[in-house]
């Protein structure tokens, strides 16, 4: 399983990335590697021109400012992972992180590359749509930012085009008095996650729910918020029956199907999942106060 | 003063060194000058004729030296088609796979070219530039459809895809059934699985100009085998082809078989004259490399009041795959495995092998014993269900008791022996499973583990395995004139410690350490016969080979010291590499001294009535099977809101004769333990209706990992077999016997209260969710017992 | 003849520089043009672990590294756990505890495992199993390689 011959092109900036993937025909960008290579190693892509971002030292970085954490999207999972910015503004990315693969694939698997490669149920992908978070692409015709409800233009299809970069992607922080949990299943420890579950939740001083946000992934062809479910729980009390009607609700989501996991099982995965995520999260909230 | 024998210390092993270090040599770390390597172009279809094969293009890539078809390599082939590796009179011709496929391919990844270039880059970028066009054919993806009327043919040659009929069958089975006052059945599917080494297959084929002889360095569990095959393909004798095992990564079965692709490499390398290798990728293990099973059981089990069996008798359908690379072996195997520990007194079993246009099925790690005792097991569960019994106590009732070892079961081994359970004693075993996992006290666990909302459950299985298989295997122990004392054995090492173990025998009868002595395997340049590593029979056979070998090497040795030290034999001791006077130490010779004097060196005459040199090759034949037994218990919980499995905790008592290192054999049994939860909750090998693999990742396919294979505890009762000078019994494929039965046996019973049946293997979370919430699969596609079409 | 760039690696503290056609991934690098042979491959496409080294510290699937995208950096592999002679202490506890058996996946799981102990500040057999979980073997099920390693903890420097 030996990758299929390429030019290769180590740009030194972005700019310089930016007009390779311009000018050059059948390219593709490499990042951490931890998809694209497999898929160079199995064949399944050949592309002429192979373009290595990992020599821009510039699009790695983890900034906070008032409102956002900017992260560069050459930043590894790994430091991620290991930030005290993600732990203390994103903390669902930082319990979220830990699930991706393995150490040795966070060593060198980037957010930029895995919101670009958008497998149905990665957790970044995820992370980011619960954090509303915006996507900064950069191309010789300059740079473009989009949100990333809009960012997924299908199975496994970002809406960005050929001769684009991501380059930054912006998380909203949540302020005040909030918590959050995230919940998946997967087969093995590292593997694919069949479905995941991100929570987000804020309550008053009356303890009832101010804000929440309920991310899926794993069930359709990319992340979602359930926004019904949502606004079901705005104004309750985070009590369990509350939470089971959410959950019902996430449920009736369309759930795709394969041989591992037929739809009927997804969708009750899906019920579980949030049920245990909203719960945790609730928990979390009271023992803050 | 009385030294300690290293057979049964848990000593180190001599294998480890190098292979932590790094420096193991595994095939493809061989270098050889001028090395070409290899690609397969590889069908894409699971059944078409083949019409044309186009390499033009591909030849043209540079760096591609040649490409050969079947009809390129014909002229320097005895035969197209492998032979046969169990000879059996009674299986059709031509069954056997093509080296490279001739005019029609039978499963997705038969081999249909071979590219040889500079490196496997390029032989891979010629590969996807051979244009093969081909005519797809009808495809048989299911063994049980293959047998069904108007069913397409697998191979079209063939009248049916029917290859093999057979019943195992055995005591009054009409009577007993007619005389039950119980009866129950059972439709059980034990899906396909891979062997899965970490390191795949691979071969480098060399031609030594200067001695003409034509090595093969080959990742094989039979370098013998291999090689009397390579002889008789390629029209060569002993002295001009060598075939050597280089470190093996593993084999679980997988390099139990001579492949096309190694016979291919071996032919392309007589073709061109150059080193050619080949190094098999994940893919291509996924598509090419033997599995086992699918197997289609319906059984019908009678039973007493109190538990007792009166008989199983049904059908087995098992799918041989589109080739036939060794024989009726795996079926045979499943099928004689059912009475198992028990006693079952009377049997009937019709078993049905149908090819299917699949990848060939052999022998994985259990041979068809984990398959036969799934089915046991399960029909034992359902004598409990039924009665309302508990599930440890019907099997206790029908255990073999001690008493009545050794205990023949009236059927016969492939050996032609039949079985003898020939040592052991089965219900202590379960009663140090029960106790071990305090089976007493779990129902009152379990009751307030439901109370809290969680579903724990426990279960109980046995199984034995027949290990030792004969003809024979032969070793040499030798005393070198450097005084190095060696043993050459035809056995293989795939990282099962038997060149320790073999050192271990030796020294204790030469008075040596283990790492005195050098053991040499897998080469058939050292010793002329012997069969190789498979159906756990290495310690029994080449261990009882080099330990009559090393006795027959030190009564010699002490013989000749009597003679030349003028000593009785009685009054002198061998120990520390000397034989001595017991009351004069500082008087003897060394072992280097005593062969120095046997290889006929001035100085020390030779004594009349000697024979020169101080060695000796001893064949140990085993006159049947030694039986060697394990009862595993396992508690489990379930996750009902996600249907997820997780083992709390695993007890395996285990029955394998006397242990020659006790570290080792419990290695071998956490090993096939972990092949057997792999086989229960998580390795399922899938194909779709036009039978192309859907699982071809390690993504896809899922071995355990560290966090899904729990801390196992091991016990070991060691009942010495009375059938070979030492006493032991093989212990690698043991934990994979009755595994998959106890951990699905303990997820029926955690369940219990949602009454489900589980009937077939592997049980995934998504399987389990089918069956607490949805309609039962139907596992049998027909509802009529199978027949000939 | 492919096109080759030119790369700088230290590996095992050894400068070295070769030049390779930009396909050519890092641990046939390692195992071909550099002859360390102790990575091993077992599945080229990221599960297996059975490629790992450490670039830079890190724990990375070499199968999953171009060799053109480790020039300029630090490798270590399994070869330099020994490289004077004495065998390392993780080393050390596999053979003590039985922690290998083919030895095909262990060069992979002995680098996972040096960096593990290294970043990690407790070591736990839990701990120890989730670190591993990026390894499969095939032959040993694990549970010796969560004693050596527990017991290789204690008796590391640290």
């Amino acid at each position: 399983m030996k990758p299929p011959p390429f030019e290769y092109h180590a740009p030194r900036s972005l700019p310089e990335a930016a007009k390779l993937l311009a000018e050059l025909p059948d390219a593709k960008l490499i990042a951490g590697g931890q998809s694209l290579m497999p898929m160079l190693n199995f064949r399944f892509i050949a592309p002429s021109h192979l373009i290595d971002l990992n020599g821009i030292g510039e699009l790695s970085y983890i900034r906070k400012s008032t409102d956002t954490v900017a992260i560069g999207a050459m930043t590894r999972q790994r430091d991620l992972e290991l930030s005290s910015i993600v732990a203390a503004q994103l903390p669902v990315m930082r319990e979220a992180v830990g699930y991706i693969g393995h150490v040795q694939t966070r060593n060198r698997g980037t957010i930029g590359g895995s919101l670009c490669h958008l497998d149905p149920a990665a957790e970044l992908p995820a992370i980011a749509m619960a954090y509303d978070a915006e996507v900064d692409t950069v191309s010789i015709r300059g740079v473009r930012t989009m949100t990333m409800a809009d960012f997924p233009a299908g199975y496994m299809t970002p809406r960005i085009t050929a001769d684009e970069i991501v380059k930054e992607v912006r998380l909203t922080a949540w302020h005040g008095r909030h918590s959050c949990a995230f919940e998946e299943f997967a087969r093995r420890r590292g593997d694919f996650a069949i479905v995941s579950v991100v929570v987000l939740l804020s309550a008053g001083p009356d303890n009832r729910i101010t804000r929440v946000a309920l991310t899926l992934a794993g069930i359709g062809v990319a992340p979602m918020r359930i926004s019904n479910a949502e606004r079901l729980l705005l104004g309750k009390l985070p009590t369990t029956a509350a939470f089971e009607e959410a959950a019902a609700v996430c449920s009736t989501a369309e759930a795709s199907e394969d041989p591992y996991a037929s739809a009927a099982y997804r969708k009750y995965l899906i019920r579980t999942l949030t049920l245990r995520a909203l719960n945790r999260a609730a928990q979390r909230l009271t023992a803050a106060r | 003063m009385e030294r300690v024998p290293f057979v049964g210390q848990p000593i180190p092993r001599l294998e480890d060194d190098r292979l932590v270090r790094g420096h193991g040599q595994f095939v493809d770390d061989l270098a050889f000058p001028d090395t070409l390597e290899a690609a397969f172009v590889r069908s894409p279809h699971a059944h078409a004729r083949i019409l044309a094969i186009d390499a033009a293009a591909a030849r043209a890539v540079p760096g591609v030296t040649a490409i050969f078809t079947l009809a390129d390599l014909s002229p320097l082939l005895r035969n197209e088609r492998l032979p046969l590796q169990f000879r059996n009179s009674q299986l059709p011709l031509n069954i056997t796979p093509y080296v490279l496929a001739k005019t029609e391919v039978a499963f997705v990844g038969e081999i249909v070219a071979i590219v040889i270039a500079e490196s496997r880059y390029v032989a891979e970028d010629a590969v996807t530039l051979v244009d093969v066009t081909y005519e797809p054919l009808p495809v048989v993806a299911d063994c049980a459809k293959a047998l069904e009327p108007g069913a397409p043919l697998v191979h079209l040659e063939r009248p049916n895809n029917l290859i093999a009929e057979f019943t195992q069958a055995y005591g009054d089975i009409a009577g007993a059934f007619a005389q039950a006052p119980h009866q129950a059945t059972l439709r059980l599917k034990q899906h396909r699985g891979g062997a899965h080494p970490i390191e795949g297959r691979g071969v480098v084929a060399v031609i030594d100009e200067t001695e003409n002889r034509l090595t093969v360095w080959t990742s094989t569990q039979l370098v013998h085998e291999a090689r009397a095959f390579l002889m008789t393909l390629l029209g060569l004798d002993e002295n001009r082809l060598r075939v050597v095992a280089p470190d093996v990564g593993g084999g679980f079965g997988a390099k139990f078989v001579l492949y096309p692709e190694e016979v291919a490499v071996a032919v392309s390398c007589l073709r061109l004259r150059r080193p050619i290798k080949w190094i098999e990728d994940r893919r291509e293990h996924f598509l090419a490399a033997i599995q086992e099973r699918d197997q289609y059981w319906q059984i019908e089990v009678a039973f007493e009041d109190d538990g007792t069996l009166l008989g199983i008798r049904g059908s087995l359908i098992h799918d041989q795959g589109a080739y036939t690379l060794q024989g009726v072996n795996l079926p045979f195997n499943a099928s004689s495995a059912v009475p198992g520990p028990y006693v079952l007194p009377a049997y009937e079993l019709r078993v049905y092998v149908a090819e299917t246009n699949k990848v060939p099925t052999i022998p994985v790690r259990g041979a068809g014993y984990p398959e036969g005792t799934f089915a046991m097991e399960r029909a034992l569960d359902c004598i409990a269900q039924t009665l309302q019994f508990d599930r440890a106590e019907v099997r206790r009732r029908n255990l073999v008791p001690a008493s009545k070892m050794p205990y023949t079961v009236p059927l016969r081994t492939r050996g032609e022996s039949l079985i003898v359970l020939d040592s052991g004693d089965y219900p202590r075993c379960q009663r140090q499973a029960l106790d071990a996992i305090n089976y007493s006290t779990f129902r009152e666990r379990q009751r307030r583990a439901h109370s809290e909302g969680r579903f724990l459950g426990i279960g109980v299985a046995n199984g034995v395995k027949g290990t030792g298989r004969g003809p024979f295997e032969c070793a040499i122990v030798r005393i070198g004139r450097s005084g190095q004392i060696s043993v050459y054995t035809a056995a293989m090492c795939m990282g099962q410690g038997i060149k320790t173990a073999l050192a271990q025998i030796c020294a204790d009868q030469l008075g040596l350490r283990p790492d005195d002595i050098a053991v040499v395997t897998g080469d058939t340049a050292v010793i002329s016969h012997g069969f190789g590593g498979f159906a756990s029979r290495q310690t029994v056979t080449a261990g009882s080979a080099v330990h009559l070998a090393a006795i027959a090497v030190r009564e010699k040795a002490v013989l000749i010291a009597s003679h030349i030290l003028s000593t009785p034999v009685q009054d002198l001791e061998v120990r520390g590499g000397r034989i001595y006077k017991r009351t004069l130490p500082t008087e003897g010779l060394t072992l280097r001294e005593l062969a120095e004097a046997m290889s006929g060196v001035p100085g020390y005459a030779l004594p009349a009535d000697f024979e020169p040199a101080l060695e000796s090759l001893q064949y140990f034949k085993p006159t049947g099977l030694a039986y060697s037994m394990a009862s595993h218990a396992v508690e489990v919980e379930v996750d009902i809101a996600t249907c997820n499995v997780r083992i709390v905790r695993y007890v395996a008592v285990n029955d394998a004769g006397r242990i020659i290192n006790p570290m080792i054999a419990e290695g071998q049994i956490i090993g096939g333990i972990a092949h057997g939860i792999g086989n229960a909750l998580f390795e399922w090998m899938g194909y779709d209706e036009q039978a192309q693999p859907i699982t071809t990742t390690f993504g896809d396919y899922l071995l355990p990992g560290a966090m899904e294979v729990p801390v196992i505890e091991t016990f070991f009762h060691e009942s010495v077999s009375p059938l070979n000078p030492l006493g032991v019994k093989g212990v690698g494929e043991l934990g994979c016997v009755p595994a998959a039965a106890a951990i699905l046996s303990a997820v029926e019973d955690a369940l219990a209260s949602f009454h489900i049946h589980i009937t077939e293997t592997p049980l995934t979370p998504n399987r389990l969710f089918a069956l607490m919430f949805g309609d039962q699969p139907a596992v049998l596609q027909s509802g009529q017992s199978p027949s000939r079409t | 003849m492919e096109h080759t760039h030119k790369v700088a690696i230290t590996v095992n503290g050894q400068e070295r520089e070769v030049a390779v056609p930009a396909r050519l991934t890092l641990a046939d690098l390692l195992r071909h043009h550099l002859h360390l042979t102790g990575t091993h491959l077992g599945c080229e496409h990221g599960v297996c672990g059975a490629c790992t080294v450490l670039v830079d510290g890190a724990a990375v699937r070499s199968c999953l590294m171009l060799a053109v995208q480790a020039h300029g950096t630090k490798v270590e592999t399994v070869e330099s756990l020994s490289s004077l002679g004495a065998l390392h202490p993780l080393q050390e506890a596999f053979m003590k505890h039985h922690a290998l058996q083919c030895g095909f996946c262990t060069p992979g799981i002995l680098m996972t495992l040096v960096a593990f102990l290294r970043d990690s500040r407790g070591v736990t057999a839990e701990a120890v199993r989730d670190a591993l979980s990026g390894n499969l073997c095939r032959c040993t099920g694990y549970q010796n390689i969560v004693n050596a390693v527990l017991h290789a903890a204690d008796h590391m420097p640290k």
